[in-house]
Parts: structure tokens; C-alpha cells; sequence
């Protein structure tokens, strides 16, 4: 014990640097694992591929013109043999969304269901190609119906397939999830399914962004960061080894010279762009709704790169056709392989075992912080022995020196969760704004505002804080804040990762005994927005598009409107996390630093 | 001489009265498939549940079967075997209907005292006949429904004691299930009808289902003698689109890549129905029949071209059809199950009446195994959005790994409605040795099964005769106004909270072998008492021992 509190803080600053190189050399190759098929149905045998394409992509932009898409889109898959159903569906938005231009949503989701013969509706697999107004994926629908033409001519068909075409994308999926799985959670409004195909068991989502497409992109990340299995990804991988086909993982291809510089620096941008992305706990394709209901999803993405190389339709049909057959195949539910991983490149992964000791050195600072302060604060206690009546004196006025900060922390937490999108209408009216503008604007300022907590705290508490005042508070704060990124790592490894990286230093350091204004600052710089906004312009750096100050603060407004309308719409719980428990957890730590 | 030649007549006059049927109909469906249905009717003129009555001898009848009947006390035995699911909004009604998997339920005689043991002694001789798993049945799967599976038969026993009936969901149907059904019948597969019936072609098909119904009739109308019935049914819809390379025209050949010759030498009558009723303009037979027939099925008055195989006819068949919408079919259910998450979910079963003006009553029969905890207080079943009160409700809880649920109602479905009855579910956590084979997969719930009386749109005929196309006379009809259907809806798929088998496997293979390599030999080690051994003193010594004894005087050493 003794060891531990005298050697303490040289053990957090190794405990933290050992975080920060073991994370980066996760993505050194020799240090991962190769994938491989673990799931035995999909894994010896490869199917025969045939594949026919004809894409009639033309029909998609004809009946575009026209306004007419449903209708048109109802009677090409009718005439294909199947089972066709439309859902309408429509939702207000709680403020516009500027970066897709919509507030009242209206839609309509086609689907039509590929039966299986002789197989009694028990088991379905979906294809989805989200459609929206103008030009955008035609050719994934084109695609999706040429599937279905050729399927339907198939007899080895074990599982029903749901061909779907999702309006106004994630919207049309949710609504189509929600009706399909009768429950409501977002507050949407649709018409219920007329038919069914039984339970999903994994689904794949199609864009093809322009008539060329050189290589393909194979996106993941889904609502909340939960992952599909991985075997889905080995999967595609498989099929485009097979087939020739360019494929990539966050838009970065894939490179072999693992032991030069350039080629570590590759991984590790792969692997930090995924880290990224899932930790924004946002879905990033179709897919990424499908998970909450236990279907591995996964969306894969045509990128036009104007490379030389070209990938036709038929190609990218003879790629679904394949890996919808091995899905076809499929005695259960996609189980075998891992549901918690990064991805460093596509042949390599990062098993949960090899990731968390970097997130848990990081907590261990935490709690050998908190080990340390409750050492200091026993210390004196077991001094006065005979003073037991005498160490609950102080201890009662001490609990609510405690209480309070941590309740008003905490209320202003839920001000910020509540209010910017309560109180639109009202900024509207007396601002010039428009309403998304007042909804972000009003976050900023209250988690602004949120700042001159600690002398509403000390007029509350009409006295001087105690040195055993602060030390319980930050004992508290430190083990709450150790338990929350833990509970978060469990879900959303990325999530609780890069919060730790920014918010143990301070909060292991701060005493109210500190230099006040430039630890202030440096407070401030690390708190949970600034660490927001450090990922946009490393997100930007890294998908190499690099933005000015300017444009990364218009952006990181436009995250935070993003954030918030997610949470809104299908139920991402990064905002209220944010709002409800990081934010409060952190004004506590900067009420310590104002503390006497 | 004389004696062997009485003898011979007297047999052929006892065995007169058997008969054999056997008829097969054709419809092309609505959706553009084409949908067989061989129906083979055996009568067999004996009653051997008068007591004494042993029966030996055996002509058409198959022996194994007979046997069966009587060992057991059956009194009416209905068994299923289906690959793939009715699409009756494709499709229309079935004649017979039938649940994905296998179904069999069974009336037994009331003089039966122990009706689980012969239900479990049934169900493993039948699985035996038929090669399927129906062994699988136990108390577990089994209930006795209180009102929805009434005999078809004679008889007119509503004691819900001696019925049994269970699913098997998750049967899977292949040519192992069909040899042992074409070897029932009297002429095998060697002549009649039966020569259509090639694995390959029939289970390369849309739908296929196989039945045995059992059951005691009149033999004629005044019902003076009974007779016991066997029909086997065979349902084929074969999917015209992946075949016919688009062409909307079929043959018997192309269906069964075999054509028809001669009927069943043992047949009274064998008979082809070709169902001809939509557009008879655009149909184009070849060979043309002179023989039209009409029967009212279902409800609805359909036109047959009718083909009698005794007179010897070609057997070509051609014929153009119209691919179609969906149909709206009377009455027609499905089921889902609500929710996510492994902890507990809803079932919805959706029960919709297309009639225009009439309401009429369904029975809806529910079984859910009892690893689905049904909470039964969340039971609702609404009707255009309004609270619709069943007026009969027969619920038997599950008990835990001994009976599963068994939920029957009475509801009235308003005209064109659609009733939606649903239920809350706790998945439940099984034990480890519980769980089945790729418990990933999921577990099955079986159909649950919609009987009703439909408003029938054309008079039915309610006097039994015996020239009635077998088709439309396997449902006694009561009364003129309606007629009798019942709905299978889907099987259900349900995941429960698995644990993941492959972590735990390699360390019990582990652990045992540590422990039995390991903790083996240290604990032999460890209690094993280490003992001098002696040894044995010669046999004069032994001697004068035993002798000692005897006389009480202490032992030599």
C-alpha cells in the first residue's frame, strides 16, 4: 500500500503512456490475427457462381422523372415472380436537418419476398438498396432487381429473401424494422407489413454511387457502435479474393509492406478511422439498424476512385450472389466468429483480448487515484482513535458538501439533454437563427454556462470548501467516472477509449491547489466537446480532407445537430451519454479546481 | 376340389366390398403454379372394435397399418408430412390443409385406460412405418385440444381424453417419408395413378405434402354397415417460373417426367381432374375431353374436364395459364413474433376475414412449447381497433419441461376485419443439456391452427353419395350454408438466450481430462493403504488352526 500511494503518480504516467503505445501497436501487423471463416456452413465449400446481369437501371431514372418510383418499382419486381408489399411511412423531424435538407418525411418503402420453396417461412435474409429522390443509386436498385430475376429462377433457395427499397435511407429501414418487428421506439409513424418472411437472419445493404465503380467498400460500423459478426466480413473479403474485386475498409485499400513506415502508418490510420467512426455511434450505412435486432448486417459500398482498374455490374452481382448463397447455407445465426473487434486492414483483425488491456490501463489510473485519495483521506480518521463520535461531526455537513455539486452537475446535465430542443421555437423567435442553428447554439451555451458552475456551488454552500471536502468529491467523481467508461468500453469500445484518452490526465491530476488559469485552460481543452472537435479534424485528416478552423467548427456544429437528430430518430445513445454522464461527470472535476 | 373352390368364393365375397379409389386433380393456381393433388381412397369392410373380433385377413387394406388400428384402440388417426408452407394468398385454400412439418392426432377409442402410454407407443410405431422422427413426440409437445380437432368419422365421441394431438415443426420431409407411404397403397407405385410420384421431380417442387387420414364411415347411405377409410393424399404445387423457362404451359410430363398409361388394376375408379373453372376460354386440353364435370369445393362452384383412366385414354396435357395478383382469400391467418431482445417478445397472430358482409366464428388453436413462458394476463385480441371479447376460452398453462401451453378461443371476426390476437412471452433459460442441436439456429413454435365454418358463397351439397369427386368429400359437410376450413399459420422461429457452447465444451474436454489424469492418480496415491503382504501360512499350519478354533484354544501364529 504504502508502495502504491508513494509511487503513485510515476505508475499513472506509465500506466498511461503503456495505454497509448499499446493501443497504437495494436495495428502493427505481426501483433494481429489473421481472419479466417470460423462459421463451418459458409467455410469449405464454395458456391458456383453464374450470375446474370442485366441491369435495368434505365427504368430506375425514367420512372425518377416521372415521380413515380413505387408504383414503377412495385410492378418490376411483381413482374420478376415476387411477393411484393409497400410501406408508407412518415416522421417530423425535431428540428431540420440541414445536411439532408428534410423535415417532414414522407416515404415509401418497396419490398418484395423471394419465397423458398418448400421452406415454411421460418428464416429470411435481406437485400436492401436505399432509394432516394434523383440519381444516387439507381444502379444499386438496377442491380437489386437483376438479383432478384436471377434468384428467382434459383430452386436452392432455403430461406426466404426480403429484397427491400428503402426511401429516404436510414429512415425507410427504421420504419421498415420497426413495422417488421412491431415496436416503436423512435416515435415513427408508418403502416403496418401485410407480409412477413420469419426471422431475419443477417442482411446486406447495397450502394453504387456512380455507373463506374473500382473497388468496394465494406462498411461496418452500426447504431451505437455494435458490430456485426465478423465472419460477415470475412465473407466479403473471400468472395472479392475470389472474384478480383478491389475491395477496402474505410475507403483505405489494403497494403503489404507491413514492416516499413508507411505501411504500419496505413494500418494505423485504418484502424483510427474505424475507431473514429465507431465511436460517433452513429450507423454509417443501411445496416447499422439491423443490428439492434440481433441480424448481422453489413453495407457495401461501390466507390468510384478513378482508378484504372474497373469493376462491372455483373462482377459486383456474382459478389452478392455469393455471399447471399453462403448466407442461404447457413444453419444458424452467424455466432462463430467475433462481435467485438478493430480492424486494422480486412485480412486482419483485433480481437476484444488484445484491446481492452489498452482501456483498462487507462482506468487503472483512475482507480489508483482514487485508491490514493482514500489512503490521504483514512490517514487522519485512524489517527484519532478514539474519535469515532468525532469523525462523523464533520462527516455530515462533508456528504452535502458533496451532494451538491454533484446535483447541480447533474441538472445541468439534463438541461443540456432537454433544452436545445425544447426551447427552438423560443431562440427562433428571438434570434436571428434558424431552428437546427438554435438547437446547436443552445447546447453550446448551456454547456457554456455549465462553466460558472462552481461559484453558483459556493453561494449555495455559503462557506469554505475543506481540504476533506474536495478529496471526497473527487473520490467520488473519480470512481464514477471509472465506472461509466468502463460500462461504456463494455458497449462501445472506441467510445470509452478516446473519452479516457482526453479525460483521465486531467481528472487524475486536478487538485483546487493548481495554477487557476492555466489549468483552466488546459481543463477546458480537454473537455468532452473539445474532444469532439478534435475528432472532426482528425476524421478529416485522416479520410484525407483536410478542413480549416472555420469549416471544422461549421462542421463540428453540424456533428453535434447530426448527434443529436440520431438520437432523436433511431435511438443513438452517444448525446444523452454525453450530456447525461460525461459532461455532469467532468463539471464535477472543474468544481474541485474552483474549490476553496 | 370343391371345398378349396367354395372356400376361394367365399373369400372374393367377403373381400367384395373393399374397394380402391384413386383420382388425381389438376389446378392451375391463381399465381401461374400448378397444383396436384392425388387423393387414394381405400375401403375396408370390417369392424374390428367390436370386442372379440380378430382380424387377419387382409386384401387392399395395408396390413401394417391394420394392425396398428387395432392394437392401439385408434379409433380415427390423421398424419401429415409437409415440406414448405400453403401460400393461401397465392394460392387459395388447399383441399386438405396442413402444417410445415409433420402433424398427426389421433381419436382413440373410449375404451382406452391408458391413452398416454398407447399415444407414446403410436407415435414410435408410426415413426417406425413412416421413417420420420415422429418419436420426438412426447408429453411435452403433445395437448389435447378441447374443441378444435372434432372426429371427421363415425361417432360422435367430444371427450377431449381420448384425442392427442402434437407438431413437429421442424420435421424435414424427403423420400425416406414418401417410399414407405407409396408402399401402402395396394398397387405400390407399379400402376395407376402412383407411377407419377418420382422423388426427384416431387420434391423439386414448391410445396409438397403427404397424409394418411384413418377414420370409420358409413358404407352407404343409410349407414346400415361401417366400413374403416384410408385416404393418402399427396399436394404438389410445382412452381411453373423456375421450370418452364417462362412459358406458361405445363404437361404431365414436364411436372413428373413420367405420363399416365393404365390405371391401378385393384382401382374401381381412377380418375384425372382437370380444374378448368377460370377462363375455360383460354385453356387448350390435349387431348380434348367430352367429360366435363362440376363440383362445389370450398365454397365455390368449380368446372373439371374429367378424364377416366379405366377407359384408355393418351396422356397429354397442355394447357395455357394466367399469371395473377394476390388472391383475398375468405379467411387466411399468419403469425409473427414482436420484439428484440433475448428476454421476452410478443406473438401476434393475425387472423383476417375477407368476406364482404358476414361475420362468421373461428376457433384458434394455439400450442406454445413451454420454454416460451406465456404471460397470459397481456392476452389481447382486438378487431378494427376495438376490444373483441372471445366468447369461449380453453387455456391450459405449461408446466416446466412436462406439458406445453395450449390457448383456445372463440372469436367472432367482424366482416372484413383483421383480428389481431396477441400475447406476451418470457424466453426462458434452459439447462445446458436442453438445448438442441445448433441451438443458434432457434427453436420452433408450431402452426397455430384457425377452424372455422365460412360463409359459402354457392349451396353445398349436404347429402353424401358416393360419385362425389373424392376432392370435395373429405370434410363431412352438415349444412348447405357454409363449409368447413381450417388455416395453418407459419411455424414460428424463436432464438433463446444461448450460451456459447464451443468455450465451455473445450473446457470441460480439458478440465475432465486434468482431473481424471491428474487428480486420479494423486487421490489413488493418497488414500491407497500400503500393506506388508504376508505370506500365507503353509496348509499344516491352517490346519491345526481351524482345529484350534474348534476347540476354543487360542491360534498358532
Amino acid at each position: 500500500r504504502g508502495l502504491l500511494t508513494r509511487l503513485n503518480t510515476p505508475i499513472c504516467i506509465v500506466c498511461y503512456l503503456a495505454a497509448i503505445v499499446w493501443f497504437m501497436g495494436l495495428a502493427f501487423e505481426p501483433f494481429t490475427l489473421r481472419t479466417d471463416m470460423s462459421e463451418n456452413a459458409m467455410g469449405s465449400t464454395m458456391v458456383l457462381l453464374r450470375g446474370a446481369s442485366a441491369v435495368p437501371r434505365q427504368g430506375v431514372r425514367s420512372s425518377q422523372k416521372t415521380g413515380a418510383v413505387s408504383t414503377w418499382l412495385v410492378k418490376a419486381m411483381q413482374s420478376r415472380g415476387l411477393e411484393v408489399f409497400t410501406q408508407s411511412f412518415s416522421r417530423k423531424l425535431p428540428f431540420p436537418d440541414e445536411n439532408k435538407e428534410r423535415y417532414m418525411v414522407r416515404g415509401t418503402n418497396v419490398y418484395g419476398i423471394l419465397r423458398a420453396p418448400r421452406a415454411p417461412r421460418t428464416e429470411a435474409l435481406v437485400i436492401s438498396a436505399p432509394c432516394s429522390p434523383g440519381d444516387s443509386n439507381n444502379q444499386a436498385v438496377g442491380l437489386l432487381l437483376a438479383l432478384a430475376q436471377y434468384f428467382r429462377n434459383q430452386v436452392y433457395w432455403a430461406k426466404d429473401i426480403i429484397f427491400l427499397v428503402n426511401e429516404h435511407d436510414l429512415m425507410g429501414t427504421q420504419a421498415w424494422l420497426e413495422a417488421y418487428h412491431h415496436t416503436n421506439i423512435t416515435g415513427m409513424e408508418y403502416s403496418p407489413l401485410q407480409g412477413r418472411g420469419g426471422s431475419i437472419q443477417a442482411a446486406l445493404s447495397l450502394e453504387l454511387s456512380s455507373d463506374v465503380i473500382t473497388s468496394l467498400d465494406l462498411i461496418l460500423d452500426g447504431l451505437n457502435g455494435q458490430l456485426p459478426n465478423l465472419d460477415l466480413a470475412n465473407l466479403f473479403y473471400a468472395f472479392c479474393q475470389k472474384l478480383g474485386v478491389l475491395c477496402t475498409i474505410q475507403g483505405k485499400l489494403q497494403r503489404n509492406d507491413w514492416d516499413t513506415a508507411e505501411g504500419y502508418t496505413h494500418a494505423a490510420q485504418t484502424m483510427m478511422l474505424m475507431v473514429l467512426k465507431q465511436a460517433c455511434g452513429r450507423s454509417w450505412g443501411d445496416h447499422g439498424l439491423f443490428l439492434r435486432y440481433h441480424i448481422e448486417a453489413a453495407s457495401v459500398r461501390g466507390i468510384n476512385s478513378f482508378r484504372h482498374y474497373k469493376t462491372d455490374a455483373a462482377t459486383i452481382g456474382r459478389l452478392l450472389e455469393g455471399m447471399v448463397r453462403k448466407l442461404n447455407n447457413l444453419l444458424e445465426r452467424l455466432h462463430q466468429s467475433y462481435f467485438f473487434y478493430l480492424l486494422p486492414s480486412l485480412s486482419r483483425f483485433v480481437s476484444i483480448g488484445c484491446y481492452m488491456p489498452a482501456f483498462g490501463l487507462l482506468v487503472v489510473i483512475l482507480l489508483l487515484r482514487a485508491l490514493d485519495l482514500w489512503v490521504h483521506l483514512g490517514a487522519p480518521a485512524l489517527a484519532a482513535v478514539e474519535g469515532v463520535t468525532e469523525a462523523q461531526q464533520p462527516s455530515g455537513p462533508a456528504v452535502l458538501t458533496v451532494l451538491t455539486p454533484v446535483v447541480i452537475s447533474h441538472l445541468t446535465g439534463v438541461a443540456l439533454y432537454l433544452l436545445p430542443v425544447h426551447l427552438q421555437e423560443m431562440a427562433v423567435e428571438h434570434f436571428p437563427v434558424s431552428e437546427t442553428e438554435a438547437v446547436v447554439l443552445t447546447a453550446v451555451a448551456i454547456y457554456t454556462t455549465g462553466l460558472a458552475l462552481p461559484h453558483n456551488t459556493q453561494r449555495l454552500l455559503s462557506g469554505e470548501g475543506t481540504e476533506q471536502g474536495w478529496k471526497v468529491l473527487k473520490l467520488t467523481a473519480l470512481l464514477y467516472l471509472a465506472v461509466l467508461l468502463g460500462c461504456t468500453a463494455l458497449i462501445n469500445f472506441s467510445l470509452g477509449f478516446v473519452l479516457a484518452v482526453t479525460l483521465v490526465p486531467i481528472t487524475a491530476s486536478m487538485t483546487p491547489h493548481m495554477p487557476k488559469a492555466l489549468s483552466a485552460l488546459v481543463m477546458v481543452l480537454l473537455s468532452p466537446a473539445f474532444t469532439i472537435l478534435y475528432c472532426v479534424f482528425i476524421y478529416q485528416e485522416l479520410i484525407e480532407a483536410p478542413v480549416s478552423v472555420s469549416e471544422g467548427w461549421m462542421l463540428f456544429l453540424s456533428v453535434i445537430s447530426q448527434g443529436i437528430l440520431d438520437h432523436a430518430l433511431y435511438g443513438s445513445l452517444v448525446y444523452p451519454l454525453l450530456a447525461l454522464f460525461i459532461y455532469p461527470c467532468w463539471l464535477m472535476f472543474w468544481n474541485i479546481l474552483f474549490w476553496s | 376340389m370343391l371345398i378349396l373352390s367354395s372356400l376361394l368364393l367365399f373369400i372374393l365375397l367377403a373381400a367384395a366390398r373393399d374397394e380402391f379409389q384413386e383420382e388425381l386433380v389438376i389446378r392451375p393456381l391463381h399465381s401461374g403454379d400448378i397444383y396436384a393433388s392425388f387423393q387414394f381412397r381405400t375401403l375396408w369392410d370390417t369392424d374390428f372394435l367390436q370386442e372379440g373380433q380378430k382380424v387377419s385377413h387382409y386384401r387392399l387394406f395395408p396390413k401394417s397399418l391394420g394392425q396398428v388400428l387395432s392394437k392401439f384402440s385408434v379409433r380415427e388417426l390423421h398424419i401429415s408430412f409437409t415440406q414448405g408452407f400453403w401460400r393461401t394468398m397465392q394460392w387459395g385454400q388447399p383441399f386438405i390443409p396442413s402444417p410445415p412439418g409433420a402433424e398427426l392426432w389421433v381419436w382413440f377409442h373410449d375404451t382406452v385406460s391408458d391413452v398416454d402410454g398407447n399415444w407414446k407407443e403410436l407415435t414410435n410405431v408410426l415413426s417406425g412405418i413412416f421413417c420420420a422422427s415422429l418419436n420426438f413426440i412426447d408429453l411435452t409437445n403433445t395437448v389435447q385440444p378441447s374443441a378444435s380437432f372434432k372426429p371427421l368419422g363415425l361417432g360422435n365421441a367430444t371427450d377431449h381424453r381420448f384425442l392427442r394431438y402434437a407438431t413437429l415443426p421442424r420435421e424435414i420431409v424427403c423420400t425416406e417419408n414418401l417410399t414407405p407411404w407409396k408402399k401402402l397403397l395396394p398397387c405400390g407405385s407399379k400402376a395407376g395413378l402412383a407411377v407419377l410420384m418420382k422423388s426427384e421431380k416431387l420434391f423439386h417442387s414448391s410445396f409438397h405434402s403427404q397424409a394418411v387420414h384413418i377414420r370409420p364411415i358409413c358404407q352407404d347411405e343409410q349407414c346400415s354397415s361401417k366400413a374403416w377409410e384410408l385416404r393418402q393424399t399427396l399436394n404438389v404445387v410445382f412452381d411453373l417460373h423456375t421450370s418452364g423457362q417462362g412459358k406458361k404451359e405445363w404437361s404431365l410430363f414436364k411436372m413428373f417426367s413420367r405420363t399416365l398409361t393404365e390405371a391401378c388394376p385393384l382401382a374401381s375408379s381412377s380418375k384425372v381432374y382437370v380444374d378448368i373453372t377460370d377462363n375455360p376460354e383460354l385453356f387448350e386440353l390435349s387431348p380434348a375431353t367430352p367429360l366435363l364435370g362440376q363440383a362445389v369445393v370450398l365454397g365455390d362452384r368449380r368446372t373439371y374436364s374429367v378424364y377416366d383412366l379405366i377407359m384408355p385414354t393418351s396422356s397429354m396435357v397442355l394447357s395455357p395459364c394466367a399469371l395473377g395478383d394476390m388472391l383475398r382469400p375468405l379467411l387466411h391467418a399468419e403469425r409473427y413474433v414482436a420484439g428484440f431482445g433475448l428476454q421476452t417478445g410478443e406473438i401476434h397472430t393475425v387472423i383476417y376475414n375477407n368476406h364482404p358482409y358476414r361475420a362468421f366464428p373461428v376457433l384458434l388453436m394455439d400450442s406454445v412449447p413451454w420454454y416460451l413462458q406465456l404471460y397470459i394476463h397481456t392476452l389481447t385480441v382486438t378487431s378494427k381497433s376495438r376490444d373483441n371479447k372471445p366468447s369461449y376460452i380453453h387455456y391450459q398453462p405449461a408446466k416446466d419441461r412436462h406439458r406445453p401451453h395450449l390457448l383456445e378461443m372463440l372469436i367472432q371476426l367482424p366482416p372484413h376485419s383483421m383480428t389481431e390476437v396477441t400475447v406476451q412471452f418470457e424466453r426462458a433459460l434452459l439447462k445446458w443439456t436442453e438445448y438442441t442441436p445448433d441451438p443458434n439456429h432457434g427453436f420452433y413454435v408450431g402452426s397455430s391452427v384457425v377452424s372455422a365454418l365460412v360463409p359459402s358463397m354457392v349451396a353445398m351439397r349436404t347429402n353424401f353419395t358416393q360419385d362425389q369427386p373424392l376432392f370435395s368429400s373429405f370434410v363431412p359437410v352438415k349444412e348447405e350454408s357454409s363449409y368447413f376450413v381450417r388455416v395453418y399459420t407459419e411455424p414460428l422461429l424463436v432464438n433463446l438466450p444461448t450460451p456459447d457452447f464451443s468455450m465451455p465444451y473445450n473446457v470441460i474436454c480439458l478440465t475432465c481430462t486434468v482431473v481424471a489424469v491428474g487428480y486420479g492418480s494423486f487421490y489413488n496415491l493418497l488414500t491407497r493403504t500400503f500393506q506388508v503382504d504376508e505370506p500365507s501360512p503353509p496348509l499344516s499350519k491352517r490346519l491345526a488352526n481351524l482345529i484350534r478354533r474348534m476347540r476354543g484354544v487360542p491360534l498358532l501364529t
